[in-house]
């Protein structure tokens, strides 16, 4: 886990080309080329119904899509969720599921049966693997060990997740609006915890929420109606003009610095 | 916290000593107070037990109501049957005698497939091969496809169905309705031998035993976490990167094994196995032990299918015009009031008896 120097931003990446889901005519996706960099916090926004979270279900595995998205000379299109996750590439959900009956050491050890073997899988869990307790650590839920998930706050639950998929190791990682809900001091915390843990890996966070956008974003892209809008920094974004014809008067505007005045337009 | 951590990894033993006492109970007690009639009764409900064993592993655990476990019970038991038919037939009749009922309703010749069944060691085998074989294809097929919850139930009861319907249909080969009976030896001891039906009884005893260890290992196992998560949370635990149709078939296939195991010893100890030993309704009586013993607990299933079987055959003694009455109340009752089953009470009385007194002494103990 520490093999990976943190210079080696922008090595690996995930290549999305021409990626299209078509429901009987309705083209949720239409044409999307994005290319994802490691180390980058890259967000994903656009009103409800752009196809943000479409694209991150296409990406694994839960709807079919056309085009190419690859990734280590892999391309996901053709796999299974389970293989998609295995090939290093994990996601979060917008409720967070994870599994309220087993405490948060279960849930984060469960994670890592993507590393074991079916012989292993017999035995009880013996001592707390590294790599658990090194996410544990990590999400800062130390404390919480043996409690069962179901009583975590919300805003626990989505770090256990992220959690969890440090314990997958995933290498590229889909969150979907993970700061939902969550206090100010929360979510402070949630950007903090993707700076430090997204060094090393491909980040995808899909959020509605402007000021986490605006303090944690390296780079947005924005959707609508099922294409990539504009995509670059925040300023860039919000210069762009058919940005602001989506977005006008909308998050953008409203959580955006004071005047985002139109006389570019 | 040495202490702490060491109490908790002890407390996670103590299922073993409840399987102990089991053993205990079943080894030595049960031999020593009960007739030789009943003992031999005990052992069918051992039998049974095995198969709710893994009843509970597949539906408990894993969430498959596996409705049609007959069929498994029904190839383990026919395997065997096939064999000790042909010890009793070669007995009389030499090496090469064919079974009597095939004379009796056929023309006296044995179909080829019957012919290897005349190795011990291929029928052992085979009682666990042939499980292992169809209990997989059947799932890949099943859980590859998505099928769940009353789809996968009413798909497994209509197996059941089947294979009775089959047997009762091929009379010549299999017995048909009467199914096959009349065993003499098992693997060379003589089955009317009083001694030879108590060793019969505690095989299925000690096997009703280590089934119970099996399980108690998948379940303090990360495939028993897994297993669970999978059945709590079938999609999600594909984000964990597994195929929860692997999960659920290893499961599934494991419990085929059971009933096939407890499928061969309840021939031998029952004296007949037969079409109405592995139908629908034998297969929802198994189920129905299960849902009442507790299906996702440890002992819940072998005590339920234990309790069942007493009671089928021997309140229904007693009882013969009420008990199958009280026997469907009992059930209406424990699945409205103990939905987790009757073995669900003991933890709960526990619980509560603790939490009624303060353990005045627990500080004393610990000074001394």
């Amino acid at each position: 886990m520490t093999a990976t120097p943190p210079d080696r931003t922008g090595q690996d990446y995930l290549e999305i080309r021409g990626l299209t889901v078509d429901f009987d005519g309705f083209k949720a996706i239409d044409g999307v080329d994005l290319t994802l960099l490691q180390g980058r916090l890259h967000f994903l926004i656009g009103p409800n119904g752009a196809g943000k979270t479409t694209l991150v279900d296409a990406l694994t595995g839960l709807v079919p899509a056309t085009g190419l998205a690859e990734y280590r000379n892999k391309d996901l299109l053709g796999m299974k969720s389970h293989q998609i996750v295995r090939a290093g590439i994990g996601r979060t959900f917008q409720t967070a599921t994870v599994f309220e009956q087993l405490t948060v050491l279960q849930n984060l050890d469960i994670a890592g049966g993507v590393h074991r073997s079916a012989w292993r899988m017999a035995f009880a869990r013996g001592r707390t693997p590294e790599y658990v307790e090194h996410a544990l650590e990590t999400i800062g839920l130390s404390d919480l060990r043996n409690r069962p998930a179901g009583i975590l706050a919300h805003g626990q639950k989505q770090w256990l997740e992220i959690g969890m998929l440090l314990v997958q190791d995933a290498k590229v990682m889909f969150l979907d609006e993970t700061v939902a809900g969550m206090s100010h001091e929360e979510r402070d915390a949630t950007g903090e915890l993707l700076r430090r843990i997204g060094q090393e890996r491909t980040t995808v966070i899909i959020e509605h929420d402007m000021d986490f956008v605006r303090n944690f974003a390296d780079v947005v892209t924005v959707m609508h109606a099922g294409k990539v809008l504009a995509e670059g920094s925040l300023a860039d974004i919000q210069a762009d003009e058919r940005v602001q014809d989506v977005y006008l008067g909308r998050a953008v505007t409203a959580a955006a610095e004071p005047t985002p005045t139109p006389q570019e337009a | 916290m040495s202490t702490a951590v060491l109490g908790r990894r002890l407390q996670g033993y103590l299922p073993l000593l409840g399987i102990l006492l089991l053993a205990i109970a079943l080894l030595v007690v049960a031999p020593a107070v009960l007739s030789p009639f009943r003992l031999n009764n005990l052992g069918k409900y051992c039998a049974w037990a095995i198969v709710a064993v893994g009843i509970g592993l597949a539906w408990g655990r894993g969430g498959m109501l596996v409705m049609g476990q007959g069929v498994f019970f029904g190839l383990g038991g026919y395997a065997m049957a096939m064999h000790l038919k042909l010890d009793a037939a070669s007995a009389t009749g030499g090496p090469d005698a064919v079974p009597d009922f095939m004379a009796l309703y056929g023309d006296g010749t044995m179909p080829g497939w019957w012919e290897p069944f005349r190795s011990g060691a291929f029928t052992l085998i085979a009682i666990i091969v042939i499980p292992v074989v169809v209990a997989s294809v059947l799932g890949y097929a099943i859980f590859k496809r998505r099928v769940k919850g009353a789809y996968f139930a009413i798909l497994s009861q209509a197996l059941a169905v089947a294979f009775a319907a089959l047997l009762v249909a091929t009379i010549k080969q299999t017995g048909g309705f009467n199914g096959l009976n009349n065993f003499t030896t098992f693997f060379g001891y003589n089955l009317y031998d009083p001694a030879n039906k108590e060793l019969l009884y505690s095989i299925a005893a000690v096997i009703l035993i280590f089934c119970l260890v099996v399980v108690w290992q998948l379940y303090r196992s990360r495939f028993g976490e897994l297993l669970v998560a999978t059945r709590d949370a079938e999609e999600r635990v594909r984000f964990l990167g597994h195929d929860p149709a692997n999960v659920k078939l290893v499961a599934y296939v494991i419990a085929a094994v059971m009933a096939s195991i407890g499928g061969a010893l309840f021939a031998p100890i029952a004296g007949i196995i037969s079409p109405s030993d592995i139908d629908a309704s034998a297969s929802i009586w198994l189920i129905a032990g299960v849902a009442l013993g507790g299906r996702a607990s440890l002992f819940g299933p072998a005590l339920g299918a234990l309790a069942v079987g007493y009671g089928q055959s021997t309140l229904s003694e007693q009882f013969p015009n009420q008990w199958p009455y009280g026997q469907g109340a009992l059930f209406i009752i424990v699945i409205l009031l103990i939905p987790a089953g009757l073995t669900s009470l003991f933890p709960r009385a526990a619980a509560a008896l603790r939490r009624s007194r303060p353990r005045p002494g627990a500080r004393k103990a610990v000074a001394s």
